[in-house]
């Protein structure tokens, strides 16, 4: 079996800090990671490489930086290592993202395409879809676990308030949460390996893609404003059992007219 | 001079630092207080390549080198004195001598179970009236016929009950002096060899230190280290390659005990203001960094020289001496930093400067660092 991860090099929001007087992300020095929930794709990947064999392929389009997350890919067991990094790529929105990532995959062989959900600065949980539907494939989003059979793979969907057991044929995609798994650790050999290994960099000459869907030309996205988010006013806090705690917020509820 | 870790060494450093705080500063305190051997952790590391670091892939190792081993001392040192100490002893005294000293048949067939941590080594030099005097071996080793017949006994030894492969010395010819003295491997489960009594300690509580007792062991001739009578010298080199493991796990305490310290002193608050606004604060503070980067580059200096296959045995000798006055000293300051508080189990700085003193004293007390120093100065 060919599996495809999509990676994202994304800022570490845990230690990123806020400029206090402008309100927003102090990007310097703040280090760079693979993004979370594709970190778990890739170790769902990784485990079926172990428990059945399969070639894992690691893709991710971005900045020469973004080297460093191949590498942490391959140092955790990943088999190819490809960046996508060309200045027409830049100030790619999400359909130019996946229209480039879509048009890398093309010329590659595979069976089942692993994404994140979401990338946790991007947050639009786009991308991922967006592939599927430039390859014309089926995709399932929010998986939290996942069977391989001989056709097709069998996954578990998940909601906030529930659940779904989905039966998806190959080739397909699928988009992953980062709680289905803990990823592995990068391994002492892999380390000592990742830099004397092969990162392919393909730029716009390598992949066939139509000029007009990259880049920052082909993102049709237009950013009109941006804010912070205000803060709301402090809750109350109530201790209480949890019938009264029902009938507590219902009461306030109707006070304020919302049902 | 080059200052900037390999991108190797920085990949390296992120991948440690997040193990560490996932995986061993979790279980810290409870290793220390109830002093068990951290078995889970141990696996861990050994799943992911840290138990071989600096051996080759042909061996079972990671392929990789000795300043990325003695980062990975450093790292869960910062966290876990003890769990520190178990890779240490491991690798530099166990590990490495068969590595360095065997032959291949017995590198062959010890080093990928050692290096894939299947199996945990350890060092029996120590007895009772051969300390800082190990020359003074009373364990004795008669050949007879293919075997060697091992009796008497060891004590401290570090990862012991735990450890599967034991490097020994013992007297073969008495006469001979420390010519007299041979390395043999003893493996866990040989008739006659047991575990005696296990120490109760001020630090690195976790760490299992225990005699070793040796009634009539049968040791094949194919288990002798070296050559016969080069145990002495053999010890003595491998005790130059632990120095750096301890200067390591020094240094960690000292970082970890710093780090501790900078989160404590800008939350509490006394005469109105946070503590590290006081000058006092800062100072101790900087000293304290100052010191224990110092301590690093001694440290990080010993293991590249190693690397390099250069001689390295008196800048090991100063980078543990050097190391682990500054991991006391500054495991003393971050304690007085955190006042009373920090003299309560609820903080990590006591349980590091308990674990930071042992590390003046084993593998060659500061005294004899200062020895071995001090020979090669007046040379
Ligand atoms: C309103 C808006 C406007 C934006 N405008 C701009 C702009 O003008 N200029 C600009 O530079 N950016 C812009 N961005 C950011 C940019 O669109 C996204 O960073 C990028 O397209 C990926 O989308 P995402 O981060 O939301 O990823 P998501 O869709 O949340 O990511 C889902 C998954 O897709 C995969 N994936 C996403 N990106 C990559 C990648 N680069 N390589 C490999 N796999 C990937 C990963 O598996 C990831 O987990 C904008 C974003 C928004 C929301
Ligand atoms: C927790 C722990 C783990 C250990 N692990 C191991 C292990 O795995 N394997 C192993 O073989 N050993 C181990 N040891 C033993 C350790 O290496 C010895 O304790 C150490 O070498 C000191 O020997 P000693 O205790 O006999 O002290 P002594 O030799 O009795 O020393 C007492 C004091 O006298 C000083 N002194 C001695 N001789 C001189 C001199 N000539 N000039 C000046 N001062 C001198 C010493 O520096 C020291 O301050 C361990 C010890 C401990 C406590």
């Amino acid at each position: 079996m060919k599996i495809i991860v999509c990676i994202k090099q994304v800022p570490d929001t845990t230690e990123v800090k806020i400029n206090p007087t402008t309100g927003t992300l102090i990007r310097e020095g703040v280090p760079s990671i693979i993004n979370p929930d594709d970190k778990s794709g890739l170790e769902a990947a990784l485990v079926l490489k172990e428990q059945q064999g399969a070639h894992v392929t690691v893709l991710s389009m971005g900045p020469p930086q973004a080297d460093l997350a191949l590498r942490e890919a391959l140092a955790m067991g990943a088999d190819q290592a490809i960046l996508l990094s060309d200045r027409a790529f830049g100030g790619a929105d999400t359909w130019a993202t996946s229209s480039t990532l879509a048009a890398a995959i093309r010329k590659l062989e595979w069976d089942l395409i692993i994404c994140g959900r979401q990338a946790i600065d991007g947050d639009t949980a786009q991308v991922g879809p967006q592939i599927a539907e430039h390859l014309q494939v089926p995709h399932v989003s929010y998986v939290t676990e996942l069977q391989v059979g001989e056709k097709a793979i069998e996954v578990k969907r998940k909601f906030e308030d529930g659940w779904q057991r989905l039966r998806v044929q190959f080739p397909c995609l699928i988009t992953t949460l980062k709680d289905m798994n803990q990823a592995r650790y990068m391994s002492m050999a892999g380390i000592y390996e990742a830099y004397k290994r092969e990162v392919k960099v393909w730029g716009l000459a390598d992949i066939d893609v139509d000029q007009a869907n990259i880049g920052l030309k082909g993102s049709p996205t237009r950013v009109k404003a941006s804010y912070t988010k205000g803060t709301r006013s402090a809750g109350k806090v109530y201790e209480v059992d949890p019938r009264d705690g029902a009938r507590i917020i219902v009461e306030s509820l109707k006070e304020k007219f919302i049902i | 001079m080059d200052f900037q870790l390999s991108r190797e060494h920085q990949l390296l450093a992120t991948t440690l630092k997040d193990f560490a705080e996932n995986e061993v500063r979790p279980l810290a305190r409870e290793t220390d207080e109830k002093e068990a051997f951290p078995v889970s952790t141990v696996e861990k590391m050994a799943r992911f390549g840290m138990m071989g670091i600096p051996f080759p892939k042909d061996f079972g190792g990671a392929g990789g080198d000795n300043l990325g081993y003695i980062m990975a001392v450093e790292a869960l040192s910062k966290v876990c004195g003890t769990t520190g100490v178990i890779l240490s002893a491991h690798t530099s005294l166990c590990a490495a001598p068969i590595y360095e000293f065997g032959t291949d048949e017995q590198k062959r067939r010890l080093l990928p179970d050692l290096a894939s941590g299947k199996k945990i080594g350890a060092f029996g030099l120590t007895e009772p009236n051969a300390g800082t005097d190990a020359a003074g071996q009373q364990t004795a080793a008669v050949l007879s016929g293919d075997k060697y017949i091992l009796t008497g006994s060891k004590i401290f030894i570090t990862n012991a009950g735990y450890a599967d492969v034991y490097i020994v010395f013992a007297m073969t010819d008495r006469s001979k002096g420390t010519r007299g003295i041979s390395a043999f491997i003893v493996e866990k489960g040989m008739p006659g060899f047991s575990i005696g009594k296990k120490e109760e300690k001020m630090g690195i509580r976790g760490s299992s230190t225990c005699e070793l007792i040796f009634e009539n062991v049968e040791v094949p001739v194919s288990n002798l280290l070296g050559r016969e009578g080069g145990g002495f010298g053999l010890a003595m080199k491998t005790l130059d390659g632990g120095r750096i493991g301890i200067g390591a796990q020094a240094l960690g305490l000292a970082q970890g005990a710093i780090d501790e310290t900078v989160k404590y002193v800008k939350e509490r608050k006394q005469f109105g203001k946070t503590i590290g606004s006081f000058q006092n604060t800062q100072f101790q503070l900087a000293d304290m960094q100052a010191r224990t980067d110092a301590a690093r580059l001694l440290v990080y200096r010993a293991a590249c020289l190693k690397d390099a296959k250069q001689p390295y045995s008196t800048e090991a000798a100063m980078a543990k001496l050097f190391a682990s006055e500054t991991a006391m000293a500054v495991t003393t300051m971050a304690v007085q930093l955190h006042g009373g508080y920090g003299y309560t189990r609820e903080y990590p700085v006591e349980r590091m400067m308990r674990d930071a003193k042992i590390t003046e004293i084993y593998e060659g007390t500061s005294e004899v660092q200062k020895m071995v120093i001090s020979a090669a100065v007046l040379k």
